[in-house]
């Protein structure tokens, strides 16, 4: 049995983690993801939960005692945020590389600088091409959800990948809501135990991991990790039913809100595709269809299904809380256009890049910007590609 | 010159680049970076054995706890053997690499 309680983001994460019970956690405390290290020690010190629990003294350092700990064959879990994340980034590709299924979650802030502890995605787009299966949701349930299901996802033995599990910063990380919690018999068993095929404590069968790699086999391992990335959704939809018969809460590669009908779409990640849901509805109210297509799943990228779910709409604006800074738009605008040329779609696309370094986004700011995109339906031109929405000029 | 060995593809190896043995470092030959190689002065040698201890690439060889020469195929010519070697007249030198050498002795 479940109940339902009020928690933060971090704090339903921090929980999440208490009851998954990994064997190794290797963390250091980074603004807004500090409560989660905070409170998960203090599950540990205060006997809650077995896990060793491994201080260190940077980022660099938490990600690489994961690596050492899942390499061994432990279940090794770590947290962080923006700059944190950066200063991991080199062993961030060499969790992915050697397929070390570590779950990680990741509460969204700026990297700086200057200077800046707010959300954005800035962070975690950095790792955008690092090979990590990248999950995201509106609120402090869906990390919570899942940060239940990143394990099974990561150590399915057809995928054996690492996942991180996204949260905008503050937003989501330090309100409070109410969650479905889980029972924790019902978490153990569906997270149940890891036991991985191949690990190097296991002396009947010695291994050698990380060796150097050069030009004639390093092609190869790349290769077998774009092969797994690409039955990477699938794994993920089955586990997510499976969560779904335990919960009753259903998780797809995406939600849709309001769109099967819906003339124009808004594209979005994370908290703000809460926000846009009242928006929409308002304007629902007013007769424009309008709808919503939330990301979950970011990599690897769903592209047919999304252009599936797209292929109705005639105009489409991609909501990107970080910049690419390409002259061609944000990320997710990247994405989205290019999955969209292949299908031979022709829905005029706009990026609204929006919300840097914390910047606020109202009910009221979607409806102006679901506005703009109406324009573009309504003219059938697009007279600003890339719009920098609640900027000052 | 045999037939030239196919590798193996994407499918057929393991993931992640591991080997699925242990202490296999001394199948991969790494001479080939050398710029310098250690040359053993025999007459000069007390058997300390400093340069054992010190080489990070196990590339010293001792038989019955006496220094034998070098492992070609794994030092690196770092030198460290040379810069340890205690007795006065060196008896390890640190000579250029010819590039008529061969390696992989």
């Amino acid at each position: 049995m479940g109940n339902r309680i009020a928690l933060t983001g971090n704090e339903a994460v921090a929980l999440a983690m208490k009851q998954i019970a990994p064997d190794v956690v290797a963390a250091y405390p980074i603004t807004p993801q500090t409560e989660i290290v905070q409170i998960f020690s203090q599950f540990v010190a205060d006997g809650d939960v077995d896990t060793e629990f491994v201080t260190v003294e940077s980022e660099h350092s938490a990600m690489s005692a994961a690596v050492g700990a899942s390499a061994a064959g432990a279940r090794s879990m770590t947290a962080t945020s923006s700059n944190g994340l950066e200063l991991m980034f080199e062993i961030v590709n060499i969790a992915s590389s050697l397929r070390l299924p570590i779950v990680m979650p990741i509460v969204n802030r700026t990297i700086s600088g200057p200077i800046n502890i707010h959300c954005d995605h800035s962070d975690v787009m950095a790792i955008r091409d690092s090979g990590w299966i990248l999950l995201f949701g509106e609120n402090a349930q869906n990390a919570y959800d899942n940060l239940l299901m990143a394990n099974r996802i990561a150590e399915h033995q057809d995928v054996m990948l690492p996942v991180a599990v996204n949260l905008d910063g503050f937003i989501i990380s330090h309100a409070v809501e109410n969650i479905d919690i889980v029972a924790n018999e019902d978490v153990r068993d569906f997270v149940g135990d890891y036991y991985p095929e191949k690990y190097l404590l296991d002396e009947e069968h010695p291994l050698t991991m990380g060796p150097v790699d050069l030009q004639d086999f390093l092609f190869e391992h790349k290769r077998q990790q774009i092969e797994t990335l690409k039955i990477v959704p699938q794994i993920v939809q089955e586990i997510s039913d499976e969560f779904a018969e335990l919960t009753g809460r259903q998780y797809e590669f995406f939600e849709k809100y309001k769109l099967d009908d819906a003339e124009i779409a808004i594209v979005a990640i994370g908290s703000t595709a809460g926000t846009t849901k009242a928006a929409i509805d308002n304007l629902r109210e007013r007769g424009l269809k309008v709808g919503l297509l939330s990301i979950r799943l970011y990599r690897p990228f769903p592209a047919d299904a999304i252009v599936k779910a797209l292929s109705h709409v005639k105009a489409i604006g991609v909501m990107d809380r970080s910049e690419s800074y390409s002259n061609t738009g944000g990320p997710l605008f990247s994405d989205i256009r290019a999955a969209m040329y292949d299908a031979g779609e022709t829905a005029k696309i706009i990026n609204i890049i929006y919300g840097l370094g914390g910047r606020d986004i109202t009910v009221k700011d979607l409806e102006n910007v679901i506005g703009r995109v109406k324009e573009v339906q309504d003219s059938n031109q697009i007279a600003e590609k890339v719009i920098y929405y609640g900027v000052r000029e | 010159m045999g037939t030239p060995i196919k590798k193996p593809g994407w499918m057929e190896i393991p993931i992640g680049g591991r080997i699925e043995e242990a202490g296999n470092a001394h199948k991969y030959h790494v001479g080939g970076w050398r710029i310098r190689r250690p040359v053993w002065v025999k007459e000069n040698c007390i058997h300390c054995l400093f340069c054992w201890v010190s080489c990070p690439d196990s590339a010293v060889e001792v038989h019955d706890g006496k220094m034998h020469g070098f492992d070609y195929n794994h030092c690196k010519g770092c030198g460290i053997c040379a810069q340890e070697c205690p007795t006065k007249d060196k008896a390890i030198e640190m000579e250029p690499e010819d590039i008529e050498n061969q390696f992989d002795n």
